[in-house]
């Protein structure tokens, strides 16, 4: 009997390959878990307003209004929805072509996409051209669409960093194209070095591939490093030089937590340089609503700036663009009030200010802690979360856990996260899922939002009074967690502890989670 | 040197796909439209009608009430809890957005969802699907996306691997087929519906594509079929759909259903049954900007789910937005509830129109010299069969366009109204046709009407042989 279209073997070859971490293996077992009744915290993935992060207030009320403009009649309304929001809403419904309901322009509705150029003009310095701005439903759909673009078979390469999100190599695999990595340097920050750019792309040359464009993320993921202006010019040099398109993936660019290295745009550095090569070199930079301090995930709102794509290729892109017809309109709107919000004098514009610099200095303290955390830990080193929202520790596992790793037919960072899954139910992704380079044990993956912020001082005093110098055992630990997060009583937390054992072979998973609990519990700021 | 990203560089695929739905008359008809505002009264018309694209609400439809109620207090639930909200909104439109909200992790909708979307809005849509069908459904076989076209990506990535892999699909179609099958690097097999029988699906026909494709080395995958048609409005008899799918099961080919228009169907004598579905964001709510949409995966095994569902987290999950529309969509209010008397008003009231619009233009085109139209007996368009003279032809060739290309853009420069040129849907060779929907407000229909046979008199006066 013939296999059907449908049958595994009969699949799409480019589909298997796809590797897709972040929601692979360990978070489908934290789902099952959780299905169990299991209580699951996911740092697996940057979803803050999945871990408690609240909205911003001003743009849910315009977009609110502008899914309702029935209630724009009302006289009530004033009564739920400051007059700036109202007039807000009016604006952009004004820029659609019937409301949210209508499909828009495949590229995004031409308003908003001036509003976004007038932004990327203030930002830089630079004028840009709505017209080469293109709304997306979400960043990913923006890179698979360009990538989809510039590969046309397997001997199409595209640099990509090591450690990466993910999203690339899944794309490259998917489009048939082929993935050629550069290796970020740890011990230098994350660093980028020139040299290993060059011997990568000599590499892949002698392989046959031709090397069509990089990938630069920045801040990075999951890394979290800013590149410098003096690295980004080093960056855009080559790319000349070896005439390659630079892609931007530049999503985190609100979320920087140190002040050396402030986010400077990829097109800024590139105009900053001048003719010839601010001329020549093809630059397509990438922005979305879900990260920064908006966190709006769930809106699926992104968008893509091309910068020296001939006129033909842009039509082509837009072709394309147009048989998805277009990106979903609410997002679209979100979009507008990222890039435009509330100003001085404006109503809402005290409490924008306030809830959006709560978040910023909240990821900031956060940022700290979590390295400080990871570094206090033994055998684990952490490079400090200069940007976007992970921390990336290195853990470096004893030989007997790889040796057990080995038997249980999995790699050795999957196995540790999923015993630290089945014993604590934090959800990670390990380092395997990004890339790393050889020889080294472990990557471990850990959003920083999870510990929400309920701590009090009598938790503080009881944790160190059940572990006084020695590692406590996890299930001692599972219920500290449980409780700051849940903000059991003190007494409750007290019948949890009794029944607490300290098991020697899970020590090395204790270690790491002692180190955070007391980072975070020491700090004594409330959120 | 090449610059990487030039036409000549480019994925040759890319330089391959058409859509003519956002094609070049559309195009024109933009810079038309920028000529109008910039200087009024320079063109014979007033305004540009864009009659090539299935978008109720940029021509006035209202969205249903009830759906925008809930979407917004889903977008800002602090204000659930005031006082004042209640003398806004309804009092079930409160209801059911508490009960979306709960079935969503913390209340988050800024929150990426489960790859396939909210399990509790799937539960409600398969509830939903269960209701219509009388059958089960499995909320996990439920893929929400940002539409249809990611869902149709999807399947085609899965199913095509090389150019010799085939998806049967339906000429006239609707050409987001043709696009994804050339995008994704697969050929086309057509099958031939039939005008003369009311643009007639015969398993003949595709028994003979079939055979024809696997001659020239094809390995057919999957049959599409679009009920109701697009661009076509036919809606399948029962025992047709019966034999379709005995065909597939034979030939084991994959079924992809589009049944987006399952709810527009406009002729008591037939009644939508579903396949299953592929996605909707037409009906009576046209809530096309929201890219709200699923698919229903039924019949494969677990390891192919896997990987759809691998494809599906690549891009995180579809709009929260989209998907709790979705799910009101396969749920909307019923007898008894506050809002279900203004609802029922509002969709009767949109589906009745259509229909009557349906029939006024088809009445209107069947009258045009040389020009008959079938029947809409579901969807939103009308796909008119012109004659053209050979005059017109020749006309066409030196102007090095496509016979109903030349036609249409005449047709625009004209009147202002913008139709699709049938080669964008594919017809039997040596046929030409136009796309034009029937979604314009009733009060501009009539003169639509009278600009359109003007238009197409002087025409035929011009060419006429």
């Amino acid at each position: 009997m013939a296999p059907k279209a449908l049958d595994y073997e009969s699949l799409n070859e480019n589909m298997k390959k796809v590797q897709y971490a972040v929601r692979g293996e360990l978070y489908l077992r934290a789902s099952e878990l959780q299905k169990e009744g299991k209580k699951i915290i996911f740092t697996n993935v940057g979803n803050p307003h999945a871990l408690g992060q609240k909205p911003l207030t001003f743009p849910r009320q315009v977009v609110a209004l502008c899914q309702a403009p029935f209630l724009l009649d009302d006289p009530n309304v004033g009564l739920i929805f400051p007059a700036d929001a109202i007039a807000r809403a009016k604006h952009y419904l004004s820029l659609t072509s019937g409301g949210l309901g209508a499909y828009s322009d495949s590229r995004g509705i031409p308003g908003i996409r001036k509003e976004v150029a007038e932004f990327i003009g203030r930002r830089d310095g630079y004028p840009s051209d709505p017209e080469l701005i293109f709304l997306t439903d979400g960043a990913s759909k923006g890179v698979m669409q360009i990538l989809n673009t510039i590969i046309r078979g397997d001997g199409d390469g595209v640099l990509v960093p090591v450690p990466q999100y993910p999203l690339y190599s899944a794309a490259i695999s998917l489009f048939g194209g082929s993935l050629v990595p550069y290796y970020l340097e740890e011990t230098a920050n994350w660093g980028l070095d020139i040299n290993d750019l060059r011997h990568a792309v000599f590499q892949a040359r002698s392989k046959g591939i031709t090397v069509r464009a990089m990938v630069i993320i920045n801040p990075g993921n999951p890394t979290g490093q800013c590149l410098s202006e003096a690295n980004l010019r080093e960056i855009l040099h080559f790319c000349y030089q070896e005439n390659l398109a630079l892609l931007g993936d530049e999503v985190y660019q609100q979320n920087i937590y140190q002040d050396e290295r402030p986010f400077i745009s990829a097109r800024k550095v590139l105009m900053d340089m001048g003719p010839p090569i601010s001329k020549e070199i093809q630059l397509v930079s990438f922005h979305t609503v879900s990260k920064g301090y908006w966190g709006e995930c769930g809106q699926r709102g992104g968008y893509f700036e091309m910068t020296n794509i001939p006129a033909q290729t842009v039509d082509e892109i837009y072709k394309v663009a147009s048989i998805s017809l277009s990106p979903n309109v609410p997002a679209q709107i979100f979009m507008g009030l990222m890039v435009n919000p509330p100003k001085p004098g404006d109503i809402s514009y005290e409490q924008f200010i306030r809830e959006s610099k709560g978040i910023l200095e909240s990821l900031r303290r956060r940022a700290r802690i979590m390295t400080d955390g990871f570094n206090s830990c033994r055998n684990v080193v952490c490079n400090f979360t200069e940007g976007a929202m992970y921390s990336f520790p290195q853990i470096r596992l004893p030989p007997k856990a790889i040796e057990a790793a080995k038997k249980a037919g999995k790699v050795p960072d999957v196995f540790y996260c999923l015993k630290l899954l089945e014993a604590t139910g934090i959800s990670t992704v390990p380092g395997s899922g990004f890339g790393q380079k050889e020889g080294y044990l472990i990557f471990f993956f850990f959003t920083f939002f999870f510990f929400n912020f309920k701590h009090s001082p009598l938790l503080l005093f009881l944790f160190r009074s059940v572990s006084p110098g020695c590692s406590p055992g996890l299930w001692l630990l599972d219920g500290v967690v449980f409780a700051i997060l849940y903000n059991l009583s003190s007494a409750a937390l007290w019948d949890l502890s009794s029944d607490f054992e300290i098991g020697s072979s899970k020590l090395f998973l204790a270690e790491v989670l002692e180190a955070i609990c007391y980072c975070i519990l020491s700090d004594s700021s409330t959120h | 040197m090449a610059p990487p990203v030039s036409l000549d560089t480019i994925n040759p695929k890319v330089l391959e796909c058409e859509y003519a739905v956002r094609g070049e008359i559309v195009t024109l008809a933009q810079r038309l439209q920028d000529e109008l505002k910039a200087k009024p009264g320079s063109q014979p018309f007033d305004e540009i009608l864009y009659c090539n694209i299935g978008n109720p609400q940029s021509l006035g439809q209202q969205p249903i009430a009830f759906f925008r109620e809930v979407l917004a207090l889903c977008d800002h639930p602090s204000i659930l809890d005031k006082s004042e909200t209640q003398g806004l909104f309804s009092a079930d439109a409160i209801e059911r957005a508490w009960q979306i909200l709960d079935q969503i992790p913390g209340r988050a909708t800024g929150a990426y969802s489960h790859s396939q979307g909210v399990k509790g809005l799937r539960d409600t849509i398969a509830a939903g699907i269960e209701a219509r069908d009388g059958f089960p459904a499995n909320p996990n076989d439920i893929f929400l996306t940002d539409g249809a076209s990611p869902a149709v990506h999807m399947m085609m990535q899965l199913l095509i691997r090389s150019q010799k892999d085939g998806m049967l699909c339906p000429i006239p179609q609707y050409p987001l087929y043709s696009a994804s099958i050339a995008l994704h690097g697969g050929s086309l097999v057509p099958y031939y519906l039939d005008e003369a029988t009311g643009w007639g699906l015969e398993i003949s026909e595709l028994k003979k594509q079939l055979e024809d494709a696997k001659s020239k080395g094809i390995t057919v995958r999957a049959l599409v079929v679009i009920n109701p048609g697009n661009p076509t409005g036919q809606v399948l008899a029962e025992d047709n759909q019966r034999a379709i799918v005995e065909f597939c099961k034979q030939e084991g080919l994959v079924l992809l259903a589009d049944e987006v228009y399952q709810e527009n169907v406009y002729v008591p004598e037939k009644k939508f049954h579903s396949f299953k579905k592929i996605a909707r964001s037409m009906g009576y709510y046209g809530e096309c900007g929201k890219r709200g949409g699923y698919m229903e995966v039924t019949g494969f095994s677990p390891e192919v789910r896997e990987q759809i569902y691998k494809v599906a987290s690549v891009n995180l999950c579809s709009n929260i937005s989209g998907q709790i529309l979705a799910s009101l969509v396969m749920s909307p209010p019923k007898v008894g509830d506050e809002s279900y008397e203004s609802y029922s008003a509002e969709k009767d009231g949109i589906l009745s129109s259509l229909a009557r619009r349906a029939k006024t233009l088809e009445d209107a085109f069947n009258n045009l010299e040389g020009v008959t139209c079938n029947k809409a007996e579901g969807a939103m368009y009308l796909f008119p069969r012109i004659r053209l003279p050979q005059k017109a032809i020749k006309a066409a060739e030196a102007a090095k366009k496509a016979p109903d290309a030349f036609y249409c853009q005449r047709l625009l420069n004209a009147t202002g109204v913008v139709v699709v040129p049938g080669s964008g849907f594919g017809q039997v060779p040596g046929t030409w046709h136009f796309r034009c929907t029937i979604l314009p407000q009733e009060d501009k229909i009539p003169a639509i009407v009278s600009r359109l046979t003007e238009f197409h008199k002087s025409f035929m006066d011009e060419f006429r042989d």
